[in-house]
Parts: structure tokens; C-alpha cells; sequence
């Protein structure tokens, strides 16, 4: 007797819907056993990840801080791939967003420069990452080259820059010669909501990211045109869908929301440009985008779960002792998770009994 | 079942926050990390530091530390969960942390912070840092007698002025054994990144060094000296283990009696906002054994050792000959300022290379 995963005639919806609840439910059993094994009571760790940071509103404004550049990005990553787009580099066009509007802060410093500022930083930051995102689109579309390798190399490029750029030319005369620029003026700052607290009006845009990108695919033609080119690429060709186009607008799309969150990221909580800023976002996105199933608000609610982990496990940290590592492993065990139980929405369970095809066949 | 669940649950809540009442009248300490606790290096000194505050004072405080927080938008956050989770007095023990203290310290005026080699204080902001230099010039002689190449390795960490006068202070001091002697730099641009610091120390071989010095934090480098059968120092922390037939010496970070100092003044009620800056005199840190050196190489690295001590050796007497052959204009009387230590932005005369963003 033996266990087989046996393909799916069609994809099961039913499952599609619950999977990632299966998953967060096998995760979270998982952990319970780790906290065990650690010595730590289970119930007490879980309310210190999950409950705790859900009960004041400090905690709920750092995990929407966390969560901003992360669902900013995935939306985009979300429209390359439903369009068989692969940007795996978000985090170079979010770099490059955040060096090319942080060159007006720069610029500006010092001078009476007014309200243009902050309005001129995004808009530049967000072309500047479009930019960025065409590079290894048209190298796809034009010589056939593989948009993975080109996007995830020019991440390099783009971080050398940024480096470059704070240790020399944009480096703060009076920084000691820190790799970093001057603080930025107040004019090329995003403004905050709460007074007091660190939610800023990125998180706002976040939202209308989610909103457009929920209506692009769920309402519009050019949606349609995206879901088709990747999910049917013959059947596109069919029906006259330009894929090159796609790959060139979704690239575009994808580009200029990242480098929207790397100059929000920048000009809000860290204040000035330098090297570091960011941990990885555009990367975790990718996690973000395939968690949310690449669905505008699924992508919204995986944003901040991860977020919820990130905080909760500080949390955890401080209130438990919990090492760090265990959030580390938390996170990786959680996309395991998902990844797997996502295989059943194609493939499901069989058991299969070798005997009996012995049987047939020398019948 | 699922009653007794909730009951359960409920207890334990219950059970959690009768517990944090108990340890309420304790003073709360809080330590922010850059690496894990494991670096062996950096991290590792203040580590080991927390646990002898603990040692000392332990029935007075309690401790938290949350490691790893990188240098950027999350360390803000990590200093106020600190603050949110009552602790009076936090240590934040990287340059990176300065701003995301400086705006958490404005923000909550009863906390006091500490941070650890920075420049910006508030009233409720000290500021805490070592002359590594007076060590790093005792390296630079040891380093010059027992180079049989005259050339040094250097593993740059970046291109800050602790870093910089480390490098010069070396300099000054190899040439007053060895007028021609080289110093190659390799620049990692990260403190921490064992597989980046075993790089630059095989790439500083192949150069023709034999004697390695880092200022980064893990003890890869030690490791590769240790393999090709070179020789160098330790960094942060105490790596013989590392290079049994390797090590020369380490400069070591003791921080611990400056914490116990510091909380003992929490306690009583008389911390106030202050700039230290600690040498060998002062004990903010201190030098490994003296280990794989013929016995004049030791008394040469004693002597010199006890000099700085006393006062009577600074590594910056004036005159000090930039790159240029230009003397640099002496602001401290018969040494460089402090001033112009801390922010030293030049090589000295004999450094055949270029200061990254000169």
C-alpha cells in the first residue's frame, strides 16, 4: 500500500479557500510543539505572537508601518505574475526608487524649497522604479533573456549605487563621514496620520495600491487580458492579446509601486537615505504576493499577517525570551506550510495498493 | 473540552501577569543587539557584559535584549517595544542605532538611553565609546616586529573615523619600528559577514600580508590566518581558540563595569546625560594576553601598554604627517584633539591607498 499524489481533474475551489487556514492551523501546531520542546509555555508564546500586538494600537500601527512597503510591492509583483511575468528584482526597483526621489531631497536641503517637494520625490521615485522594471522587461521582449536572472541581478546594481552615492557625493558633511545622508527636511517628509505614532500616509496609498489593483483585474478588460496571457497563453494569442505588451506594462506597473515604496520608506520611518533600508522587502514580497494567492486583498491580509509575525515576534522576544531564530523558523515553517498544502488544491491524496495491479496485470 | 481549553488559557494569563506585578518594583534594563548574541565578537562583548550586570546586580533589575536588529527602519521600533515594555534604561549597542535612539529618547523624556559610539546625546541620551586607537597602536608594533613581509593586512569594516584612526594609529606606530612598512585594505562594508571577512583575509594573503588585522566582528579571518599559517589579531572579543598559534593578541571590549556603573546610578537616582569616552586607563576595554611572540616583542607591547596607561604615550603626538606630507594642523596642545579623533577623516603618510568618498 502506498501514498500517491494523484492530479486533480479540476482545481478544487473548496481547497483554494482553505488551504492557507490549514496551513496557519499546521503552523501554529507545529510551533506549539517547539515552544514545548523550548521549554516555553505554548499558550503564553502564541498570545505574545498573535493576540498581543493585536490588543493596543502602537502594535496595530507598526504592524500597518511593517506591512506597507510589503503589500505596496506585492500588488505589483501580483500583475507580473498572474501575466507569466517573472520581476523576481522588487528590491533593486524599490532601491532605485527610494535613490532617485531621495536625489530631490537632497538637493532641496537647506533651501526654502516648498509643499513640491514631497508630491515631485514620489512621482520621480515611482517613474525612476518604472524605469528600472523595463530594463529586464525589454531585454524579454526584444533578445528573448531571461527577466528572472536581468531583474534579480540589477538588485545588485542598484544597491552599489545607493552605497556609492552615501559614502560619497550625498554623504552628510557633518555625519562624522557615516555612510548617510543629512536628515531630511520636513518638506521632503511623509507626513504622519497619528501624532506621536509612526503611521504615515503611506500606508493610505498602500490601501488605493490594493483598491486599483482589485479593480484592474476584477473589472477591466486589461485585467481580463492579464489573467488570460497567464493562465492561457495560446488562447490569448487567439484572442489578439499583445503578451510582450503585458509583460512590458506589468514590469512597468510592478517597477514604479516599488520604487513608490522604497521613497515612502525613506522620506517616513527612516528619515534619511543610507545603506540598509531595507530589510529585504522586496523579497518578502514575493512571500506576500504567492501567500495572498497574487489577489489584491488576499495580498492586503498576507501583508499583514507577516507583519503581525514580525512585531509579535519582537514581542515574543521581549516578553518570553524567546530567541529571535524561532521567528525566523516561524516564518519559513508557515510558507512550507503553504506552498504545501497549496499542492492539494491540484493534486489530492490517494492511496494506491500495489498488489492489486500486480494482480491485474498477470490477469 | 473546549471549556476547560479557555479556563486553562485563562489561567495562564492570569499566572503571566501576576508574575510581571512581582517583578515590577525591579528596575527594567534593556539591551538592543546588532548580531546574535553567537558572533562571538561584538554582540558577544555586550552579551557577556549583560550577564556580569546580572551577576552583580540581579536582584535589583531584570534584563531584556532583543538581538539582530538591523541598522534600519526596524530599529526604532525595537528601541520602543523596549520602552513599551517598561524598561528605564536601554542600551542600544551599535553606531546604526543614533537616530531611531535620539527619536525614541525625545518621544519618552522619563527613559534613559545608552548609546554605544555615536555623537548626538539628549538629556536623557548618554553617549559611550572606547579609544581603541591606544590598543590598535600597540598592534601596529607588535605587527611590524613580527611581519616578515612588511605588509599588513587590514580587513576595513567602513570608513568611519573609529576605523580610519585605528588604521593610522597602527601605521604611526609600525613605522616607528619598520620606517617602510606596507598596510594593505580591504574594505568589507559590514561588521558582521564571517564568509565576506574570510574573503578579504585570503585576498590580503595572496597580497603578500602576514600579519592580518580586522576590524570586523567574527573570527573568519583569525580562522584563515590560522590555516595559511600567518599570523593575527583578534577583534572585540578573546579568539585564541580560533588560532591557538595564530592569535597575538585581541583587543577585548569590557564593557561590563561601565553597565554595572551605569545602572548602579539608575538605581540611586543620580544618572545623568554624559559623553564617555573610556581608554586603557580607564578600563573600556582591554588587551588579550600577549601570545605567539618572541619575549622583546612582548616587552616592547607591555611597555608600550603601560605608557598608554599612564598617560605618558598618545598615539596622536603631535606632529602627525597626513598623506600628503602636510602636517595636520594639531588642535590638542601636544596631541590631536579629541575632536579630531573622533572625527578623523585622512590616512597618515605611509598608507599607499585612497580613504573611500575622499
Amino acid at each position: 500500500m502506498q501514498l500517491v499524489l494523484e492530479k486533480r481533474t479540476e482545481r478544487s475551489n473548496t481547497i483554494a479557500l482553505v488551504s492557507p487556514l490549514i496551513a496557519i492551523g499546521l503552523t501554529i501546531a507545529t510551533m506549539t510543539i517547539l515552544f514545548a520542546i523550548l521549554g516555553k509555555n505554548p499558550l503564553l508564546a502564541l498570545h505574545a505572537y498573535f493576540i498581543a500586538p493585536l490588543t493596543d494600537g502602537y502594535s496595530l500601527q507598526e504592524i500597518a508601518v511593517k506591512a506597507t512597503p510589503l503589500v505596496m510591492i506585492a500588488i505589483g509583483l501580483a500583475l507580473c505574475y498572474l501575466a507569466n511575468a517573472w520581476n523576481i528584482g522588487a528590491e533593486g526597483q524599490f532601491l532605485f526608487g527610494a535613490v532617485a526621489g531621495s536625489w530631490i531631497a537632497v538637493k532641496t536641503q537647506g533651501t526654502d524649497a516648498g509643499a513640491w517637494v514631497l508630491p515631485a520625490m514620489l512621482v520621480l521615485a515611482a517613474a525612476a522604479g518604472a524605469l528600472y522594471a523595463l530594463i529586464p522587461a525589454i531585454c524579454k521582449v526584444k533578445f528573448g533573456a531571461s527577466e528572472i536572472l536581468i531583474s534579480l541581478m540589477l538588485v545588485y546594481v542598484a544597491d552599489l549605487l545607493l552605497d556609492y552615492l552615501v559614502r560619497g557625493p550625498w554623504r552628510d558633511p557633518n555625519g562624522f563621514n557615516f555612510p548617510t545622508t543629512a536628515e531630511f527636511d520636513s518638506v521632503a517628509t511623509v507626513p504622519l496620520l497619528i501624532e506621536g505614532g509612526r503611521l504615515h500616509l503611506g500606508s493610505i496609498i498602500a490601501l488605493l495600491a490594493v483598491a486599483a489593483a482589485a479593480i484592474l483585474l476584477g473589472r477591466t478588460i486589461k485585467g481580463f487580458e492579464i489573467r488570460v496571457v497567464g493562465a492561457a497563453p495560446r488562447a490569448a494569442r487567439f484572442g489578439g492579446f499583445n503578451a510582450n505588451q503585458l509583460i512590458i506594462l506589468t514590469f512597468a506597473v510592478s517597477g514604479a509601486l516599488a520604487g513608490l515604496a522604497g521613497i515612502i520608506e525613506v522620506a517616513g520611518p527612516v528619515g534619511h537615505l543610507q545603506p540598509g533600508i531595507s530589510p529585504g522587502y522586496g523579497f518578502t514580497a514575493i512571500i506576500v504576493a504567492f501567500l495572498g494567492r497574487l489577489n489584491p486583498i488576499g495580498i492586503l491580509i498576507a501583508g499583514l499577517f507577516l507583519a503581525l509575525t514580525f512585531i509579535g515576534g519582537e514581542q515574543a522576544q521581549i516578553a518570553m525570551k524567546i530567541p529571535l531564530d524561532v521567528t525566523k523558523v516561524f516564518q519559513g515553517m508557515l510558507l512550507f506550510f503553504v506552498l504545501a498544502c497549496d499542492s492539494l488544491i491540484l493534486y489530492r491524496f490517494k492511496l494506491v495498493f500495489p498488489n492489486r495491479q500486480v494482480a491485474r496485470g498477470a490477469g | 473540552m473546549r471549556k476547560s481549553l479557555v479556563a486553562l488559557a485563562a489561567g495562564l494569563l492570569l499566572a503571566g501577569s501576576v508574575s510581571a506585578a512581582s517583578a515590577a518594583d525591579k528596575l527594567k534594563v534593556g539591551f538592543i543587539y546588532l548580531g546574535p548574541i553567537g558572533d562571538l565578537g561584538w554582540t558577544y562583548q555586550h552579551e557577556l557584559a549583560r550577564q556580569a550586570l546580572v551577576k552583580e546586580l540581579g536582584d535589583k533589575i531584570e534584563t531584556t535584549y532583543l538581538e539582530n536588529v538591523p541598522e534600519g527602519p526596524d530599529a526604532e521600533r525595537a528601541i520602543e517595544q523596549l520602552v513599551r515594555a517598561g524598561n528605564k534604561l536601554i542600551f542600544t549597542t551599535s553606531f546604526g542605532y543614533m537616530d531611531p535612539t535620539l527619536k525614541v529618547a525625545k518621544k519618552y523624556p522619563n527613559v534613559h538611553f545608552e548609546h554605544a559610539t555615536g555623537y548626538k546625546r539628549n538629556a536623557n541620551m548618554s553617549t559611550y565609546s572606547s579609544k581603541w586607537y591606544q590598543g590598535r597602536y600597540i598592534q601596529g608594533l607588535i605587527a611590524a616586529k613580527m611581519s616578515k613581509s612588511g605588509v599588513l593586512g587590514y580587513i576595513g569594516s567602513f570608513p568611519i573615523p573609529e576605523v580610519v584612526s585605528g588604521i593610522n594609529a597602527t601605521m604611526i606606530a609600525a613605522q616607528t619600528i619598520n620606517p617602510n612598512i606596507k598596510v594593505k585594505i580591504i574594505w568589507a562594508n559590514t561588521w558582521f559577514d564571517p564568509g565576506k571577512e574570510a574573503d578579504a583575509a585570503k585576498a590580503l594573503i595572496d597580497q603578500g600580508a602576514d600579519v592580518i588585522m580586522q576590524h570586523t566582528d567574527s573570527p573568519a579571518a583569525m580562522q584563515i590566518a590560522s590555516e595559511r599559517g600567518k599570523l593575527a589579531f583578534g577583534q572585540d572579543s578573546e579568539m585564541i581558540k580560533f588560532g591557538p598559534k595564530t592569535q597575538l593578541t585581541s583587543i577585548l571590549d569590557t564593557w561590563a563595569p561601565y553597565y554595572i556603573e551605569r545602572v548602579k546610578a539608575e538605581l540611586d537616582g543620580t544618572w545623568k546625560s554624559e559623553d564617555t569616552w573610556g581608554g586603557l586607563d580607564s578600563h573600556m576595554f582591554a588587551m588579550a594576553p600577549y601570545t605567539n611572540m618572541p619575549d622583546d616583542v612582548k616587552k616592547i607591547a607591555e611597555d608600550a601598554q603601560a605608557a598608554i596607561t599612564a598617560g605618558k604615550l598618545h598615539p596622536f603626538k603631535c606632529p602627525v604627517i597626513g598623506q600628503d606630507g602636510k602636517e595636520i594642523e594639531c588642535k590638542g596642545g601636544a596631541n590631536l584633539a579629541d575632536g579630531q579623533i573622533l572625527g578623523m577623516n585622512f590616512y597618515v603618510k605611509g598608507i599607499d591607498d585612497k580613504l573611500p568618498g575622499k
